[in-house]
């Protein structure tokens, strides 16, 4: 009898305790807002393209507090600087994850940092958006690839140029770390797939930040004038470019003698330079601020209102991240909650409006389809676009035309793995 | 006779009438580029060229210069003075609507510039018929070949006539029904040009070509290969040189401040910035008051960034590194610090994106002398460099500062007690190597960019230069600028880039084992001091 009671009292104690504090997390949560890590360098080298991210972020997040929310919530931008520090990304990834506990984080630009955060991201399991065109060879669980894969910009970048410039020499010039050997490997085994011999395929790597280009233009003038059409691919990433470009004019080698196409020079980084004398090199990308449609009007609208400046550029990464956030905002919908485990498994398959007049899906492998545009560099720094492909090009994570990761997929919806091979049937290549 | 002469004009004219009524190749050509596609416009661009048309060398211009129009199907041409034509009639237009300019891509500007070759080689300016030449030469479009025989028989220009010349070697030699004797005359021609193109056409002969063709081709490639390889090596010499002097103009100011003071100034680097910025604001200033000074606008920045970083020098010496003299350690740590914050100040009012600094005119370009091919900025850049280190020696020789300078970096305290207020010194010293420094940056915005991190691109390469000269000597940082620069660009046709770096920056460390004060070393009791 007194163990009934017992049981009784406990009962209702708990019964009241639990409906007591659901109360009282009710109206905490009524107050509390979704938070939204932002991880992009504010100082340091990697400022000079990571800043702009950091503000279409902001921007975003200010946008959909205007339209009610999420989940009836407001966000709230958690923004951290980094300081182009590769061991202070997973620092920082970590103080967002487990002390401002946001719902997902925004950020990164080089490989290095992205897989310098990697290990934080699987073991506080949380969601990270990777805005880049990056060399590809992985696909996590935890991190959406919004950039382009290879397969989104270099390939056909290439084939771009083998078709309408009957291109048959290829300097491919990079700068010295992962995203460009990478890549460099990728393109050597297709070119050579595709017949191209090796004395006709000139690598060329220099160090971060190189300036004196003398040298290495002389040696591209060289190797394109024997007598078959040549072009640069180009891996050379940020402050290098400029003078690479400015030693190229100097020298007398034009666009119509040996085109440039590269992956790292967009929008932005020509608004820091006279364009004049790179008329007609080309760039390949997923966006350019030139494309003429709606969306992309409204979104430069938009932008310039938000930075309070008329002349503010749009580039790739930055339609990357809309299209990843809207898409985020969308799973959690879906997931009807911010829990990583289940938005993950609610965004496979969600599809988003980009900005180029196309809808973008996240695919189970977690990169996400996109039209490849390639243009060329137009006296006022913008982009004239010269070809695009007809129907949107899914991302693949693993290289069809390297050695060990031909055989690999990633799917996260059913096989649950990122490096799946396909001959051994087994998980973790 | 006469009668003949009079009914054959008759029948000419007559002839020029119904064309000129009926639709000819070129009114034909002109609907192809309503069609908006680059083969079309490419298409109607080699109809027009080879039309024969009075107006087909400004459409070609026009299209080069994205002033050919197109609006409702119909295209219009805006001339220079920016009144628009019909480019069907020729007559004055004035369409409603959006007029758009017809877009071009690499391909069709390929084929202008091959049009435009062939339709100004009988231009009257001889620098376009050079031009025009070069053009065809790069098309080899045997369309091209009568008028360039036409044009060769009315050269007067040598160095015209020589580009006209391998013009026409250049399409006799692709063209697979030229007779042998030509080709080979051809090939000569060609071998006597000697260069990269030259070089490429002779080995790039079709499988079917005669024997004897190809042995005189391989002869002459052979010849030329040989004289280009002396001219590469020279080039070599000239790429050591230009990597030379832009270490010297990176590491003069500090071999001043560190050098002579023996200030290990971590912000050497920033003062360069200030002087890049500081020329990016003159040219701001220039385009939104004066355009017209633009070509000017180096030298109205050089005195500015000599100032500006100057006096930034001057604050950091008295507001910082004076009370740190004899303490290495912490002044390292201290001026580390003044160059992070120098750099996050920059990037707060300026912004961390590159800016746009411009090249007037005279520095855009290369010079072409036989094989060797100069570019105007890095000319500029060797002349400058030496010109501040010979200014800066006199400085340091000849003026009572210098002699101040040398006096106190020799024996501190007996300069003192001769009267010399060091304090003074060693702020102006500071002042002047930073000043330095700036105007090192108004020469390095020309090849480099404008960002927060121009700097510290510099400080490691200012740093190795002036250790491997000799620290407190001037003829050591030229010397080991020059040393540096030349072993740089021997190393890099071989090793890369990456690794030749690496290379020199093991040889430095080898070399400061062995010799730890540098190539020359101060002697005397200024070093024990």
């Amino acid at each position: 009898m007194s163990m009934l009671k017992m049981t009784r009292r406990c009962l209702i104690a708990l019964a009241s305790a639990a409906l007591v504090s659901g109360a009282m997390a009710g109206a905490a949560q009524a107050q509390e807002t979704i938070k939204v890590g932002i991880l992009h360098s504010l100082s340091g080298t990697m400022a000079i393209s990571e800043t702009t991210l950091k503000d279409v972020m902001l921007m975003l997040v200010e946008e959909q507090n205007k339209k009610g929310g999420l989940l009836g919530k407001k966000l709230e931008a958690v923004v951290v600087d980094p300081a182009s520090d590769w061991p202070l990304f997973a620092e920082k990834a970590r103080q967002l994850i487990s002390q401002d506990k946001v719902a997902a984080v925004f950020g990164c630009w080089t490989s290095v940092s992205r897989k310098s955060v990697l290990p934080v991201f699987k073991e506080l399991n949380s969601i990270l958006f990777y805005p880049v065109q990056y060399e590809g060879e992985e696909s996590e669980r935890n991190v959406f690839y919004t950039g382009a894969a290879p397969n989104q910009q270099a390939i056909p970048a290439v084939d771009y140029l083998a078709k309408e410039e009957k291109v048959e020499r290829w300097v491919l010039a990079g700068t010295d770390y992962v995203y460009p050997r990478t890549t460099n490997k990728i393109l050597e085994a297709y070119l050579k797939s595709k017949g191209v011999k090796s004395e006709d395929i000139l690598i060329n790597y220099t160090p971060f930040g190189h300036s004196d280009w003398q040298t290495i233009v002389a040696d591209i003038k060289k190797f394109g004038s024997a007598g078959k059409k040549t072009a640069v691919v180009s891996t050379i990433n940020g402050d290098a470019n400029v003078p690479f470009y400015k030693e190229l004019a100097n020298q007398g080698i034009k666009a119509t003698d040996i085109p440039v196409v590269a992956f790292s020079v967009g929008e932005e980084e020509l608004a820091g330079i006279d364009a004049k004398p790179l008329v007609g090199h080309l760039a390949a990308w997923n966006y350019f601020q030139s494309v003429d449609t709606p969306e992309n009007k409204a979104f430069i609208e938009k932008w310039r209102a938000f930075t309070k400046n008329e002349k503010r550029v749009s580039n790739d990464p930055m339609e990357a991240h809309v299209i990843g956030f809207n898409m985020w905002v969308k799973a959690v919908e879906k997931a009807g909650t911010t829990d990583p485990d289940k938005v993950i498994d609610a965004i496979v398959g969600v599809q988003v409006p980009n900005l180029t007049g196309g809808v973008s899906e996240m695919l189970p492998n977690h990169h996400v389809t996109k039209p490849v545009l390639i243009g060329e560099i137009k006296e006022d720094g913008q982009f004239e676009t010269v070809s695009q492909t007809d129907s949107l090009v899914p991302g693949e994570a693993w290289s069809k035309y390297l050695e060990g990761s031909r055989d690999l997929i990633a799917d996260w919806k059913t096989l649950k793995c990122g490096n799946y091979n396909t001959v051994t049937k087994k998980c973790g290549a | 006779m006469p009668s003949l002469r009079i009914v054959l004009q008759v029948f000419v004219l007559l002839i020029g009438m119904t064309a000129s009524t009926k639709a000819g190749p070129y009114e034909e050509a002109l609907p192809k580029f309503a069609a908006d596609s680059y083969a079309d416009t490419e298409t109607a661009l080699s109809a027009i060229a080879n039309s024969g048309h009075a107006r087909a060398l400004t459409v070609v211009e026009a299209l080069r210069d994205g002033r050919l129009l197109l609006g409702a199907g119909q295209v219009y041409l805006k001339e220079v003075s920016g009144t628009l034509i019909d480019v069907a009639t020729g007559q004055a237009a004035n369409p409603t609507g959006n007029l758009k300019p017809i877009r071009v891509n690499n391909r069709v500007r390929r084929a202008t510039e091959a049009a435009l070759g062939s339709l100004t080689l009988l231009s009257a300016d001889p620098a376009t018929r050079l031009n025009a030449a070069r053009a065809v030469f790069r098309s080899r479009d045997v369309a091209a070949l009568s008028a360039l025989e036409r044009a060769i028989a009315q050269e007067s220009d040598v160095h015209v006539r020589d580009a006209l010349e391998g013009a026409r070697a250049a399409i006799i030699l692709s063209k697979p029904d030229a007779l042998i004797s030509d080709k080979k005359a051809a090939i000569e021609i060609l071998e006597a040009r000697g260069d990269q193109q030259a070089l490429a056409l002779l080995t790039t002969l079709p499988s079917d070509a005669p024997p004897e063709l190809v042995k005189a081709a391989g002869d002459a490639a052979e010849g030329i290969q040989t004289r280009l390889a002396f001219w590469n090596a020279l080039q070599n010499v000239w790429y050591g040189i230009s990597l030379g002097s832009v270490l010297l103009l990176a590491a003069i100011g500090l071999a001043i401040t560190f050098g002579t003071m023996g200030v290990i100034n971590m912000a050497h680097g920033e003062m360069v910035m200030i002087g890049a910025y500081t020329t990016f604001v003159v040219q701001e200033t220039i385009r939104g008051y004066a355009p017209g000074l633009f070509d000017a606008s180096l030298f109205i920045a050089l005195p500015l960034a000599f100032l500006a970083a100057g006096t930034v020098g001057i604050m950091i010496e008295r507001g910082v590194i004076r009370f740190l003299y004899g303490r290495p350690l912490e002044t390292l740590l201290a001026t580390w610090g003044l160059s992070l914050i120098l750099q996050q100040g920059v990037r707060t009012i300026f912004g961390p994106t590159n800016r746009e600094v411009g090249t007037p005119a005279w520095m855009s370009g290369a010079l072409e002398v036989s094989g060797l091919s100069l570019t105007y900025n890095r000319i500029a850049i060797v002349i400058f460099a030496f010109s501040v280190f010979a200014v800066l020696l006199l400085v340091m020789r000849y003026t009572s500062l210098g002699l101040y300078v040398r006096a106190v970096t020799q024996n501190r305290r007996m300069a003192a007690s001769m009267g010399i207020r060091t304090n003074r010194i060693d702020a102006l010293a500071f002042g002047l190597g930073s000043g330095v420094a700036g105007i090192a940056g108004v020469a390095l915005s020309q090849i480099d960019n404008v960002s927060p991190n121009l700097g510290q691109g510099y400080i490691i390469d200012s740093f190795m230069v002036v250790v491997f000269g000799g620290v407190g000597n001037l003829w050591g940082t030229l010397v080991g600028a020059m040393t540096l620069g030349a072993a740089n660009k021997m190393l890099e046709p071989y090793a890369g880039a990456v690794l030749g770096k690496i290379v020199i920056l093991i040889a430095i460390i080898l070399f400061i084992q062995r010799r730890p004060r540098g190539l020359f070393a101060l002697k005397g009791r200024a070093v024990e001091a």
